[in-house]
Parts: C-alpha cells; structure tokens; sequence
C-alpha cells in the first residue's frame, strides 16, 4: 500500500531523515519507535506533505506522492493526526468534526456520506456524540484525542498517520485511547502508521516496527521480535547507552 | 506441497527487493554504529550507510573473507554487547584458531524458522520422527537442524553422530521417518544396512535432509535407492547462520534461498565483479536480519549460480544450483571444514620444521577418509621406532583436537612421495563427489 524508499528530509541545513525506506501493507499497524529527535515525526510530516522531502520516493498505492501539497495527499487517502490533537477550541465538537471533511464541503452528494462518516465516528466514540454541541475546550485531554482522531476519519482515510495520541494522558486514559486504534484497525481495516512514546504498548498493538535513531532506520521486523530486542529495549526506556563503540 | 511461512517465501519480486533495501540500509547502520570491523573499514573508506540507495549499491561494499573473521578472534564481529549472546558456535578456521559466531534469543528463533521452512519443503510434517545424526556440540549442524524440527513441532531424536549400529536399531525400533545427517553417513548407513542384511523397505525412513557437504545427483540417486527416502539438499553455514540459509523443496530443482534473511550475489572468485544471474561464480551472502553476527557480503568459497525463474513449488525465492566445488582449498571431510594450512600447520609444529607431507581424501564405503603421509626426514627421524609412533599419535591428537577429526597418519621413506617438476601435490583428492 505505502512504499517509501530513501527519503531524506531537511529542517534547512539539517539532515532530519536519511535514506529511510519503509512499507507497508493493507490493513496492517505499523510503529516507528525512536528516541526524540529521531525523526519520528518528521517522517509522518514528510508523508503527508507538511515537510515535503527532499530527495527519495513516497508511492501510495503505487501512485507517486512524494511532493504533492498536502491537501492533495488527504485527498489520496492519507490523513495525519498531529502531535497535540491541534483542535479548534473555540469550535463545537460538531463542527471540528465537519472542518475533518472539509474536502468533500462542496460536492453536494458527498453531504449524505459524509453525516454518515460522522455517524461512524460517533459510534466509535459516543462520548463525542453526548458533547457534539459542546465547544471542544471544555473537553478533557482523552475526549480532545479522540476528536483529533475523529476528525482525520472525516476524510475517510485508507491510511492514518497517528502521532503520539498518548501523549499527555493518564495511563488509564492513554489505555482507552489504543484500544480505539486496535478497533479501527480491526472493524474498519484502516492502515495505520503509528508513532507513540510508549513504545511497548505500541509494539504490543503493531504488527510491525521500525526503529529510528538519529534520521536512520536502524531496524525493523516483527512488533513480538522487535519488543525482544535489546537495543529496542534501550532505546525506549531512554536510557543513553555509553557504549565504547557508540559513535 | 506445504509452505512454513508463506508470507516470505512468496512475495513478488517488487516486494522482496523493497524489504531487501530497508533490511539492508538498517544492517548498515547497525554494522557502522556498533562491529569495530566495519566502523574501521567503512571509515577508512569513507563508505557511509546512506550510500546504499538500491540493491545493487552493495557492490560498492568491500568483501568480508574467512581472514577478517579470524583477525577479528574471538569476539571482534559481533554486533553486540556479550551478555545479549545467548549461544556461541564456532566452525574452522584456516588456521589453528576457530571462527566464533553469537546468537541472541531472537536469532535463534530466526534461525529455528529458517531451517522449519527447509525442512517443510522437505516434507517433514509435525508428525515426523526425524532422527538427527549431525554432531551436536560447537558445531551449528546438531542445534541448528534440532531446534528448526522442533519450531514444526516433530519428534525429534538427537543421535549425534558416529555409533551407526545404535542410529540403525533406533531406525528400526522408533521408526524414524526423516533423516537428517551427510549424504556421506547416510552411504555409510545404507552400506552397513546392507551387511546386516536388513530390507530398506522395513524401515519407516520417507525423507532425508543431507547437508554439510557437497555432493551430486548420482549420490542422491544412491541414497534414494538404498535407503528408500527422499532426499533434498540443503545449505548453511556457520559464518552466515548455520543450516537454514538455502533448501531444496520437493521439486529438486536447486535450493531457495531465503531472500528477506540474507542476500545472495555470485561474483568472479578472481576479480571480485559481481556476475549476472545464471553465471556460475563464488556465492556472497550478507545477513539481514541477524543481531549478533551481522556479515556484509561474506564470501563463502562455494562456487554456484543462481536462478531467479519462478519454481513449481510456488516459493518466489531465488534458487541456488546444489555447490558445484570451492573457489578455495578447504576441504569438507564428514561434513567438518578443514583448510590443509591447518594441517601443515600441525605437522609442522609437532615435526619441530618443515617436512614433506601429502594430504589424501578418499571416499571408503561412503564415508570420507583422510590420511596424511609424511616422509621420515633424516634431521628428524633417525629416531627409534618407539619415537616414530609418538610422533604419528601426536599428529594425530593435533588435527583431532583442533580441526575435529579424525585422520590416519602414515609415514613414508624419505624422497617417497611422487614429485612433478620437483614439487609434492600438497592434497590428492580422490573422492569423485
């Protein structure tokens, strides 16, 4: 479905990504663990068009994305829950949804498609139902998640970027949240590329991993192997490895 | 015809090779940040992992040979810390130290998995009782072949090697359906069941997995008709992984190998240029998904081709023709490698200095023999008989002790050994494999 191949990104004179290739199937849950400023994000963003690549090849179901505009990449199928939810706080629940559909706002036959979309989102999280009328700052931190996850949906995505939706939650919270991501992925048999500070609860819920240190994938295999690994094992308890050989 | 893990043994061609990439790019880094070896020489040559934009970049890497493996003595190649090994194996070297190979806990299910896909195209089932007459012990045939039965789920029955007698009763007895052993053993085993007088038919054997040697398709006719199984070939080494790198399935048609662990290339012993497909050459393989003993582009001295034709069996994986012969002088004697430098090497020190010596292989009733000859020099040997035999068991408690084997040694009248031109043939290999 999604085949990357030696992608190098930028930040102006810094060298954020280098050569990373990936894929990734239909249907599958694929982590990128790292420490930070590995580059986890930066590769969801160069996915999405936000910080377009510049050297390497991005194909979506075959079809070259490498630097098309953002909206043109939502367009294609892919959407991209952003780091901090990035909800509109003054906005009703409701109408962030709506603003999650913003590429279908003209078609007038998209307008019955796209209420029942919003209908499947309220059926995955019924807490955003009771609160639809309400402005979402007055939601809590997993309900604002869960909105900023419902909102990508609005754009009927085959592929969903998620960027660390646990952050700031309470553990129990956090737990709730993954178990959405583990039902979409199963009921709605959406392809999700997850990246996720708690890498052990995301190695558990993926089928896949990859690990990225400093801008360079340095593994990848099976989620079950991958939680095994020593080196993966370092990485993400944090701890800075003084190796004789570190680099 | 079963396939163990049908998501890697046939993906499409597109899909291998973009695998192949990430794996490879990620082994380059990893190799670069923590094998001393390859920090040393990538930084010397000024290599950097992000070179490697496609496949065929890793031409541009340099070879790693058997040498750098034993500069490197003990732990030099692994890629990690010790406490993370949780097996070490070793095989021989081409000089009187060893080659030391580490596995962490997830190679070590990486290679029960690899060898269960072989021994699946074998036919082998978790209904089978296979009976494993490789050695176990520091050499990686045993576990190796033991541990992949077990991941399918059969009986396993760890014989070892040697005792033919007792290998035959547990044939009877237990009714052993697989046999895993050399194709050299199972002759020998067919030869002594013929002296017994025992009918093959009686015996419940339907497949053999032969390895650790080379051999041809005469000896796998010999074998099938002997011992009334079916035989696949099957292909690993220490260095690499062990047995599991490459087998044959049922169609007998060269050995697939598994292509998302390790990438093959042939290239020209002589000049080191990788050949296309089809073109006979050394084979080079660079591991993937190995922790512990990553290997770039390691040469393994065995000449083969490769053929990228798509096989009846369903598998998508390349396919290595049965080895052809070594790009070197290592010998395969049992199933054990042993390079004749090691044996000067013995002869020479236990001579106390340089003696004229002739290594002889010969096949006798299906297993390998080999003898050393050396002439009695007169510096040395104008000693009394008693002190001529020590000097024979001495050899002889050296190759045994360092190569593994057990070799006769015979000594000859000076100026006795046939010269051309002045000079002694230092091997004479008799064996028509």
């Amino acid at each position: 479905m999604l085949k990357i191949k030696n992608v190098n990104t930028y930040y102006g004179q810094v060298h954020a990504l280098k050569n990373v290739s990936l894929h990734m199937s239909a249907g599958e849950i694929v982590t990128l663990i790292g420490a930070n400023g590995a580059g986890k994000t930066t590769l969801l963003n160069s996915l999405s068009g936000i910080v377009p690549p510049r050297g390497g090849e991005i194909l979506f179901q075959d079809v070259p994305i490498t630097n098309l505009a953002p909206h043109k990449i939502v367009k294609m199928g892919i959407s991209q829950v952003p780091e901090g939810r990035q909800i509109f706080k003054p906005l009703s629940v409701e109408d962030n949804l709506e603003l999650g559909a913003y590429l279908y706002h003209r078609a007038k036959a998209e307008k019955e498609r796209t209420k029942k979309t919003a209908d499947m989102i309220y059926e995955l999280f019924p807490i955003l139902k009771e609160r639809r009328k309400q402005l979402a700052g007055t939601l809590s931190g997993g309900e604002l998640q869960m909105l900023s996850i419902g909102r990508a949906l609005m754009a009927r995505p085959r592929l969903l970027l998620l960027d660390e939706p646990s952050m700031g939650l309470a553990p129990i919270v956090a737990q709730e949240i993954f178990q959405v991501i583990e039902n979409l992925s199963r009921e709605s048999e959406t392809t999700i590329l997850l990246v996720e500070q708690n890498a052990r609860a995301a190695l558990k819920m993926a089928h896949r991993g990859y690990v990225l240190e400093t801008g360079r994938l340095i593994l990848e295999g099976m989620a079950a192997d991958l939680l095994e690994n020593k080196e993966v094992q370092r990485a993400y308890l944090g701890k800075d490895k003084k190796e004789i050989w570190e680099r | 015809m079963n396939i163990w893990d049908e998501k890697n043994e046939c993906m499409s061609r597109e899909e291998i090779e973009q695998l192949q990439l990430e794996r490879l790019q990620a082994v380059m880094n990893r190799v670069h940040k923590n094998v001393i070896h390859y920090k040393k020489i990538f930084d010397n040559l000024g290599i950097i992992a992000e070179d490697i934009s496609s496949l065929s970049d890793l031409s541009k890497i340099p070879f790693t040979t058997k040498s750098d493996l034993l500069l490197n003595y003990p732990y030099g190649m692994f890629a990690v810390p010790l406490r993370e090994v949780v097996r070490i194996h070793s095989s021989s070297g081409t000089t009187g130290k060893p080659i030391v190979v580490g596995y962490t806990k997830n190679d070590i299910k990486t290679w029960s998995n690899l060898v269960a896909r072989l021994m699946t195209a074998a036919g082998v089932t978790r209904d089978d009782l296979v009976q494993i007459a490789f050695g176990y012990g520091i050499f990686t045939g045993g576990f190796g072949m033991h541990y992949g039965a077990e991941a399918i789920g059969a009986s396993v029955i760890p014989m070892g090697t040697g005792n033919t007698e007792k290998q035959l009763m547990i044939m009877q007895d237990y009714k052993t359906t697989v046999l895993v052993s050399t194709p050299g053993y199972a002759l020998a085993l067919a030869e002594h069941l013929e002296k017994m007088g025992i009918n093959p038919n009686a015996l419940s054997l339907k497949a053999g997995l032969f390895g650790g040697e080379p051999w041809s398709e005469k000896v796998r006719e010999e074998i099938e008709s002997r011992l009334m199984l079916s035989a696949t070939d099957n292909y690993g080494l220490s260095e690499v992984i062990g047995p599991g790198v490459a087998g044959e399935c049922s169609c007998k048609n060269g050995l697939h190998i598994y292509e998302d662990a390790f990438i093959p290339e042939i290239i020209d012993p002589e000049t080191g240029k990788v050949l296309p497909a089809g073109h006979a050459g050394e084979l080079v393989l660079t591991t993937l998904t190995k922790e512990a003993f990553p290997m770039i582009r390691y040469r393994t001295g065995d000449i083969t081709c490769l053929d990228y034709t798509k096989c009846a069996c369903g598998r998508t994986l390349a396919r290595m023709k049965k080895i052809m012969r070594r790009s070197d002088d290592m010998l395969i004697i049992r199933g054990v490698n042993i390079f004749p430098a090691q044996i000067e090497e013995i002869i020479y020190s236990v001579a106390q200095g340089e003696t004229p010596y002739q290594i002889v292989v010969e096949r006798k009733s299906g297993m390998d023999n080999l003898e050393i000859i050396v002439e009695i020099t007169d510096k040395i040997f104008a000693l009394e008989l008693q002190k001529q035999r020590s000097f024979q068991e001495n050899v002889k408690k050296q190759i045994s002790a360092q190569a593994g084997i057990n070799v006769d040694v015979k000594l000859v009248e000076a100026k006795s050994i046939l010269r051309q031109n002045g000079k002694i043939t230092r091997v004479i290999d008799k064996r028509q494999i």
